[in-house]
C-alpha cells in the first residue's frame, strides 16, 4: 500500500476532471508545448552526434562508421526502429545505447568503463552519449517503432520487465504500475501515459530520447528509467544494465506501431 | 600588395592592430552592451535606463506566448509590433532579478517579429517595449510559472 | 570552441524567415555547483546577424535568454543562395560565427 500522502495525491490525480478550470490548464500547457516545438535543442545534440559518430576515436583511432546496430554494420538509418532486439555477437538482447557502447568497445577500443563513464550530462559536463543517441534516434525519425519479440532471449527480456514492472519495492511500495499503470492519472501538472495501453505507449514511448528543458539536455530512455527508479527509491538502476534493458522491451512490445518522432522535446 | 620587407609588415603590423581591437575592419562589429540597463529591477526602472520613461500603452503590440509556463527556464514568447517605423523591440520581465531580457535593433527591411525564449524566476508580467519613430510604447501580459511534477 | 549554431534560413514571399538555435549555457550567475559555489555568469551579449553586407538584426541579450537560445525572425533583401551570417560575442569575449545560405521558398 503506498505511503497514505502519494495515495491521496495519486486518488486525486486519478478523478475525472472537475470543472473547466482543470480542462483550461490543460490546454494551456498543450499550448507551451506546441510553442516550444519550432526549434529543438536537441537538433544541437544530433548534429554533435553525427559528427562523434563519424570522428575517429580511442585507442584504435576509428570511428563508429561500421558499428551494427541491427541491420548490418554501418547501417544506422532505421536501427533504431529496432531496438531492442537480440545480438548474436553479445548473446544478448541490447537496446540503442548498450549496443553504442558495445561498438565503442570494439571498434574503437575504448574499454566498457571508459565508454560508460558519463551517460548523463551535467551544466558544464556534456555527454558523448547523448549527443550519439540524439543522432541514431533522429536516423529513425518518423518510422514506426516494430521491436522483435521472437528469440527466447528476447522473450525472457519481455518476461524479466514484466516482473519489474509490476513488483512493488522500496520505502514507498512503489513500481511502475503505480504511475503508470491506469489512464489518465497525473502528478501536478504532468500527464503519466499507461504504459500497456498502446494508445498511451505508442505515442509517449517513441519521443524519447527528447531535450528535456527542466533538465538542459537532451535525455535518453536509460535517463528515463534511471530517474524513475530514484523517484521510486528502488535501488539504483545500473546504465545498460540487463534490468534496465528489459524494462525497455517489455515497453516497446505496447509502443509498438508508434511512430518514432524522436529526439523529441519535454519540459 | 607590396610583397617587400616594408610592405609584409605593414600588413602585419595592420593585421596585428585589428587583432587588439584598435583597428577595426570597416565594418565593425558592434559591441555595446547597455551594462546599466541590464542590472535595473522593475518595469519603471529598467523603462528609466533604456530612455523610455514616458511610454505609452499600445494595441499595435503583440505578444503571443503561453499563459502558463510549465518550466519557467524556458519560456517562448513572440512580439510583432504593427507601429509603424519601429526601431527596436525589448523584452523585461517584471519579477526576475534583473528585469531587461533582451532588446532587439530592427534595421528598414526586417519585420519588426521577434520569437525567442526567456527564463522567468516566477509568475510575472512579460513586456514588450517598442521604440518607433523615437517614441516609446508598451504591452504586457501575465505569464504563470508552475513547476510541473516529476516525471516527463 | 563553442559548437556551432543550427540556422535555417528559407524564402515565405519576398522575406527571408530565419530559425536559429544556439549552443550555450546562457549561466545566470545565480545557480550554485555540487560544492555550494556560484557558477559565474556566461552568457551571449551581443548577437549580429547580416546578409550580403548588412546587419538584418543586432540585439543585446542579458542572462535571462534561455539556454541554448533560439531566434526566430523575417527580413526583406535576401535571397535563394544568398548567404545569412549570425555571430555572437559573450561576456567571457568568446565568439561564434556561423553561416546558412538561402533556400528557396
Amino acid at each position: 500500500m503506498p505511503s497514505p500522502r502519494l495515495a491521496a495525491l495519486l486518488i486525486a490525480a486519478a478523478l475525472p476532471c472537475a470543472g473547466l478550470a482543470q480542462q483550461d490548464t490543460q490546454k494551456e500547457v498543450e499550448r507551451y508545448r506546441q510553442l516550444l516545438a519550432e526549434g529543438n535543442p536537441a537538433d544541437l545534440f544530433e548534429a554533435k552526434g553525427e559528427e562523434l559518430w563519424k570522428a575517429r576515436r580511442g585507442p584504435k583511432n576509428a570511428s563508429l562508421e561500421q558499428c551494427d546496430l541491427g541491420l548490418g554494420a554501418g547501417v544506422v538509418k532505421g536501427a533504431f526502429a529496432h531496438l531492442p532486439r537480440y545480438f548474436a555477437d553479445t548473446d544478448r538482447v541490447q537496446d540503442m545505447e548498450s549496443r553504442i557502447v558495445t561498438c565503442m568497445v570494439t571498434l574503437q577500443g575504448f574499454t566498457p568503463e571508459q565508454a560508460m563513464k558519463n551517460p548523463f550530462s551535467a551544466p558544464g559536463r556534456p555527454s558523448d552519449m547523448e549527443a550519439l543517441a540524439s543522432y541514431v534516434a533522429g536516423e529513425s525519425k518518423g518510422m514506426k517503432l516494430d521491436t522483435p519479440l521472437a528469440h527466447p532471449k528476447e522473450v525472457e527480456a519481455f518476461r524479466v520487465g514484466e516482473q519489474l514492472f509490476y513488483r512493488r519495492a522500496g520505502p514507498h511500495d512503489f513500481a511502475c504500475v503505480s504511475c503508470h499503470g491506469d489512464n489518465g492519472k497525473r502528478i501536478r501538472l504532468q500527464d503519466l501515459p499507461k504504459l500497456t495501453d498502446p494508445n498511451d505507449a505508442q505515442k509517449i514511448f517513441t519521443t524519447w530520447p527528447a531535450y528535456r528543458v527542466s533538465q538542459g539536455s537532451v535525455r535518453t530512455m536509460q535517463h528515463r528509467l534511471y530517474d524513475c527508479y530514484w523517484q521510486m527509491r528502488h535501488p539504483q538502476l545500473d546504465y545498460a544494465s540487463e534490468a534496465s534493458i528489459a524494462l525497455e522491451v517489455f515497453m516497446a512490445k505496447y509502443a509498438n506501431g508508434g511512430e518514432i518522432r524522436a529526439p523529441g522535446l519535454k519540459r | 600588395m607590396d610583397m617587400g620587407k616594408r610592405g609584409f609588415l605593414r600588413a602585419g603590423g595592420a593585421l596585428a592592430l585589428v587583432a587588439t581591437g584598435l583597428l577595426r575592419p570597416l565594418r565593425a562589429f558592434a559591441q555595446q552592451w547597455n551594462k546599466a540597463a541590464f542590472e535595473t529591477k522593475g518595469i519603471a526602472a529598467t523603462l528609466k535606463a533604456l530612455g523610455g520613461s514616458g511610454s505609452t500603452e499600445s494595441a499595435q503590440i503583440q505578444i503571443t506566448a503561453p499563459d502558463i509556463a510549465e518550466n519557467g527556464a524556458v519560456v517562448p514568447i513572440t512580439i510583432e509590433s504593427a507601429i509603424p517605423r519601429t526601431q527596436s523591440i525589448a523584452i523585461l520581465i517584471e519579477k526576475n532579478p534583473t528585469t531587461l531580457s533582451a532588446s532587439f535593433d530592427i534595421p528598414d527591411g526586417t519585420d519588426p517579429f521577434i520569437t525567442t525564449r526567456v527564463k522567468m524566476a516566477e509568475t510575472s508580467n512579460i513586456y514588450a517595449v517598442v521604440r518607433a519613430d523615437g517614441k516609446y510604447f508598451h504591452a504586457a501580459k501575465e505569464i504563470k510559472v508552475t513547476l510541473g511534477g516529476c516525471g516527463g | 570552441m563553442a559548437e556551432p549554431m543550427r540556422i535555417r534560413a528559407n524564402m515565405t514571399g519576398d522575406k527571408v524567415e530565419v530559425r536559429v538555435l544556439m549552443a550555450h549555457e546562457m549561466e545566470t550567475g545565480q545557480r550554485k555547483d555540487g560544492s555550494g559555489k556560484l557558477v559565474p555568469a556566461h552568457f551571449i551579449q551581443n548577437v549580429t546577424v547580416t546578409c550580403t553586407g548588412r546587419t538584418v538584426l543586432s540585439a543585446q541579450w542579458g542572462t535571462s535568454i534561455s539556454k541554448n537560445p533560439f531566434m526566430h525572425f523575417r527580413f526583406k533583401g535576401g535571397k535563394p543562395g544568398d548567404k545569412v551570417t549570425i555571430s555572437w560575442v559573450d561576456n567571457k569575449g568568446e565568439r561564434r560565427t556561423d553561416e546558412a545560405v538561402i533556400a528557396g521558398g
